[in-house]
This record gives structure tokens, C-alpha cells and sequence, in this order.
């Protein structure tokens, strides 16, 4: 392997290959090898970006898309997290949980959360309830399997403990598995935003009628490579938005713990 | 050790699950399916509890697999939907590792390259692979090629990043041992570098796999001509919960059997590798 570079090579060699980039693609798009209505030049589109930001398309403007598909997310994630590692944590703790739900559990897991779409849309609609569905089949699996297993790998003397000590079951899985398995579930939950984000533009992208998902569904429909685009940054960068956030406090949680990050 | 025996790693409760345990695990896990397909049928056939508009009984479900099986249902039958789609993940799955995995093997092996491609990399990568699908329609249309595409772009990540880190995990004196008995290239990349890093590759494909999946009936729901997507599309405007559901089996047993074939690829890849397993 080569040796270690110098920092200034690193930026000089990313700046080059950055900017290599962007020459092709504006090359590609202002000599017309791709049409620029289907390749909008790298300027076109951080200008429409912009304009999208006030202007209204396909009933909102960018943020206000934005603001609604956050909400969905908000809803279906929390609903995954508030269900999902409270039934994990009971089923390390309980067997006969455990070897009653891990069957169906492993069953339902292969089927795609964005499969869900057509029953989603057909129980609660296309409007909130559809999408929610989705990011909850989405984000679901994560928080349980996390919560599942760090329950499981509690170090078997905390439970010995707590079970000579007399502890009673409610407060084995609050006072010693939650506390315990609290790094494992952090883990899950990250995972579990990524995968909920995933899926909420999926289900967005199918039905429908507002969120930023929707909005590239419609610029799709007239031919506004421009707007699509913009959707596509504005749904990374949030992406990445939450993904840092939660880095952040998983990383503040192990440090607290003793563990390294 | 004997080979009823199995080892569990960490948890101390049971270190030791005898055979029994893990018979008995199973025989409840029977018992439990057995329970949920007899609450279905009595749920939807005996009470009506749950409508048969919103879900389908196990009757409703036979019709419907029988009717997409023997007749076919939007546009082809079950085996000629099932076929297009594994087709199209094959395709994209293929051209995504292809290029996936030898971009990761050089900006692993290359400092430089990395430097060079990684900015790039990053820019793309927080875009989530369902979010290329309305560009793919736009510049590729309804068919294959926007399918293969949107497949690309979502594996293509995956298998870049776990074949990166694979290589970066090698061990210097391995590569120090290479070097100093003067491996050339192409045999280096095929008997050091390939090998050493093969266990994060296959993480990398396991994941890319699954992208694959998820994104093609992503693109498939959104638009398509053929198909499983297309059928879960179909079945959802013609409210048919009984097709609806063979979709789902469907999307979930194709899942499942390519995860397995891989598997199976990889066991056999990685037979020297038995610590590595879980």
C-alpha cells in the first residue's frame, strides 16, 4: 500500500478529482451529447435549487415538501423505536417470547419494507397513515434486532444479580437489561433512521400527494430533470443530516460508557 | 467436541444449548406458524373479523396464486414475472459488483485514488438508491435499462465501501510478505489482495443484494411493464388484497433464495475462513 499522503495532497488530488466532476458533467450537458433538458448543467441545477426554495412546485415549495415528509418520518420512526425495542428487550428476556416471535419475525424480514406499499395504501391511505407504514416496516426490524441482542449479551452477573437480589421482571428489563443494551439499541436506531429515510422516500415516490418523494414523482411526469435533482440533494443531504446527528449521539453514549467509539 | 453440541459465543446463560433446546425451539417456532395460519383462517373465513377487502383469506389467497400461476395476471404469469425480475437484479447486481468491487480494490490499494475518487464518492453516496429512480425513468424510460440502472446505483455503493474496508483491514505483514518476495501485480491483486479482503467483500455483496431487491420493486412499483413490482403495482389499482399478497410471497421467497445461493457462494469461497463465521 502506498505511504501515507500529505494533507495537502489529499485536498489537491480530491479538488482534481472534484472538479473532473463537475467539467464532465457541464461538458456533457452545455456541448449537448445529453440534451440539457435531460442534464441540466451543474449550475442550472443549484439555481433551481435555489429558486425551489421559494417557489412553489407541485402544490409546495422545497422546504414545505420537506417539512411534510420530515413529519411522516418522524411519526413511522417513532413508532418503530417505541414499539420495536421494548419487544426486543422483553424478548431477551422472556423465552417463550423469544421463540414464539423469531419465527414470524424471520419470515416477515425478507419481505421488502417498500413490498408493504399496496397493503400500506389500501389500510391507511395514501395521505399520512400509507407512508408511516412504510417507514415503520422500514426502521421496525433494526430496533428490534438490536434491542434483542443487546439484551442478550448482558453479562450474565448483572443478571445473576439482579435475580438473587429478588428483582421482579418489569424492573430486570428497566433497571439492568435497558441500561445495559442502551449502545446496542443506539446502534439499531441509527441503522433504523437510515433504512426509515430509505423507505420514506420509496413510499413517497409511489403514493402520495405531498413530500419531497411526491415533488420528483411530478418533475419526473414534465421533464424537469432540474427539479428531480433537487429533490435528490435536498433528500441526501437531510440523509446525511440525521445520519451525523445520531453518529453524534452514539458516540457521546459510548464515550459516557467507558467504550470506545 | 461432540456435534450435538452447539457453542454460543457470548451469552453465558446458556453457553451450551444442547440439541433438545434447539429441537424444542423449533417444534414451538411449528407450532407458532401452525397458529397464525389457523387465526388467519378463522379471522377471515369463520368470524370475519377482518374483511376481505383489506386482507385476504388463505381461499382468497389460493385463487389468486392459482389464477397468476395458471392464467397469469398483468401481463405474464408468475414464473414469467418472477424470471424478468430475477433477470434484471442478476443484471444490475452483476454490473454493480464489476464495477463496485475492483473501485474499491483500487482506492483501497492506492492512497491516491482514493484521495482523488473519494469526494466524489461521498457526494453520491448520502443519496439514497430509491431516490435515482424518477432520473431513471426520466432518461432511460419505463423498460429494462432504467431498472439495471437504479439496480446499479444502488449495489454499486455497498460493494465499493465493504470492499474498501476489506482491503484496509489486511494485515501489513501480510502485504509486507508479498512484497518482499516480489508478487507481481496482477497475481498480488488475485492471490493477496482479492483473498485477504474477501470476507468484508462479501458483506458487500450480501448488502448489495439486498439493495438490489429492495430498489428493483421500488422501480417496478413506480413503473413497469413486467415483473413482481408490477404485479404488487396491478394488484394495489385493482384493490385485489388475494394478489397482493402472492406479490409479497413472492418478493420474499426471490429474496430469500438469492441471499441463500450466495451464501452457499460464499461458504464455499470462504471455506478457510471458519472463524470468521458466525
Amino acid at each position: 500500500m502506498d505511504r501515507r499522503l500529505a494533507l495537502s495532497e489529499i485536498v489537491l488530488l480530491g479538488a482534481l478529482g472534484f472538479s473532473a466532476f463537475i467539467g464532465i458533467w457541464t461538458l456533457l450537458s452545455v456541448t449537448g451529447i445529453v440534451p440539457r433538458q435531460f442534464l441540466p448543467t451543474p449550475l442550472d441545477l443549484v439555481t433551481r435549487f435555489i429558486e425551489l426554495l421559494s417557489q412553489p412546485f407541485a402544490g409546495s415549495t422545497l422546504p414545505q415538501h420537506l417539512a411534510s415528509s420530515l413529519q411522516r418520518y418522524a411519526y413511522g420512526f417513532l413508532l418503530a423505536a417505541v414499539i420495536g425495542v421494548p419487544l426486543g428487550l422483553m424478548m431477551g428476556w422472556f423465552r417463550l417470547l423469544d421463540v414464539v416471535v423469531t419465527p414470524l419475525f424471520d419470515g416477515l424480514r425478507f419481505i421488502a419494507p417498500i413490498a408493504w406499499v399496496p397493503f400500506a395504501a389500501l389500510w391507511f391511505g395514501t395521505g399520512i397513515g400509507g407512508p408511516v407504514m412504510i417507514i415503520f416496516a422500514g426502521a421496525f426490524p433494526p430496533c428490534l434486532i438490536n434491542a434483542y441482542r443487546g439484551a442478550r449479551f448482558v453479562e450474565p452477573r448483572l443478571l445473576e444479580a439482579g435475580q438473587m437480589l429478588g428483582t421482579n421482571n418489569v424492573r430486570m428489563i428497566m433497571e439492568v437489561l435497558l441500561p445495559a443494551s442502551i449502545p446496542s439499541i443506539v446502534a439499531g436506531l441509527r441503522v433504523a433512521a437510515g433504512l426509515g429515510w430509505q423507505s420514506l422516500v420509496g413510499a413517497e415516490l409511489i403514493v402520495a400527494a405531498a413530500g419531497v418523494g411526491f415533488m420528483m414523482v411530478q418533475a419526473q411526469a414534465n421533464v424537469a430533470t432540474a427539479t428531480v435533482m433537487a429533490g435528490m440533494a435536498a433528500i441526501g443531504a437531510v440523509g446525511l443530516v440525521i445520519d451525523v446527528l445520531l453518529r453524534q449521539g452514539e458516540a457521546i453514549i459510548r464515550r459516557r460508557r467507558g467504550l470506545n467509539a | 467436541m461432540p456435534s450435538n453440541v452447539a457453542v454460543l459465543p457470548v451469552n453465558g446463560r446458556r453457553a451450551v444449548l444442547g440439541e433438545r433446546m434447539r429441537h424444542r425451539r423449533g417444534v414451538v417456532g411449528l407450532i407458532t406458524i401452525a397458529a397464525v395460519i389457523g387465526l388467519w383462517f378463522v379471522l377471515t373465513t369463520l368470524t370475519g373479523t377482518i374483511s376481505p377487502g383489506r386482507f385476504p383469506s388463505p381461499s382468497d389467497f389460493w385463487t389468486s396464486a392459482s389464477q397468476i400461476w395458471t392464467r397469469g395476471y398483468a401481463g405474464g404469469t408468475l414464473l414469467g414475472h418472477a424470471l424478468h425480475s430475477l433477470r434484471l437484479v442478476a443484471l444490475g447486481f452483476t454490473v454493480a459488483v464489476v464495477t463496485g468491487v475492483p473501485l474499491g480494490l483500487l482506492m483501497g490499494w492506492s492512497r491516491r485514488a482514493e484521495a482523488l475518487i473519494n469526494p466524489v464518492f461521498l457526494l453520491i453516496r448520502p443519496i439514497p438508491p430509491l431516490a435515482w429512480i424518477p432520473l431513471a425513468i426520466l432518461w432511460l424510460g419505463l423498460g429494462d435499462a432504467a431498472k439495471i440502472m437504479v439496480i446499479w446505483f444502488a449495489a454499486f455503493v455497498p460493494s465499493v465501501i465493504n470492499t474498501f474496508a476489506g482491503v484496509r483491514s489486511i494485515k501489513r505483514p501480510v502485504l509486507e510478505a508479498a512484497n518482499m518476495l516480489g508478487t507481481p501485480g496482477w497475481r498480488f491483486v488475485r492471490e493477496v489482495l482479492v483473498p485477504a479482503a474477501s470476507p468484508m467483500i462479501f458483506t458487500g455483496l450480501r448488502l448489495s443484494l439486498q439493495a438490489s431487491w429492495t430498489t428493483l420493486v421500488a422501480a417496478e412499483l413506480v413503473g413497469a411493464l413486467l415483473g413482481i413490482g408490477f404485479v404488487l403495482n396491478m394488484a394495489q389499482q385493482d384493490i385485489y388484497p388475494g394478489m397482493i399478497l402472492v406479490g409479497m410471497v413472492a418478493v420474499a421467497v426471490l429474496g430469500w433464495a438469492t441471499t441463500w445461493v450466495l451464501g452457499q457462494a460464499e461458504r464455499r469461497a470462504l471455506a478457510w475462513n471458519v472463524a470468521g463465521r458466525d
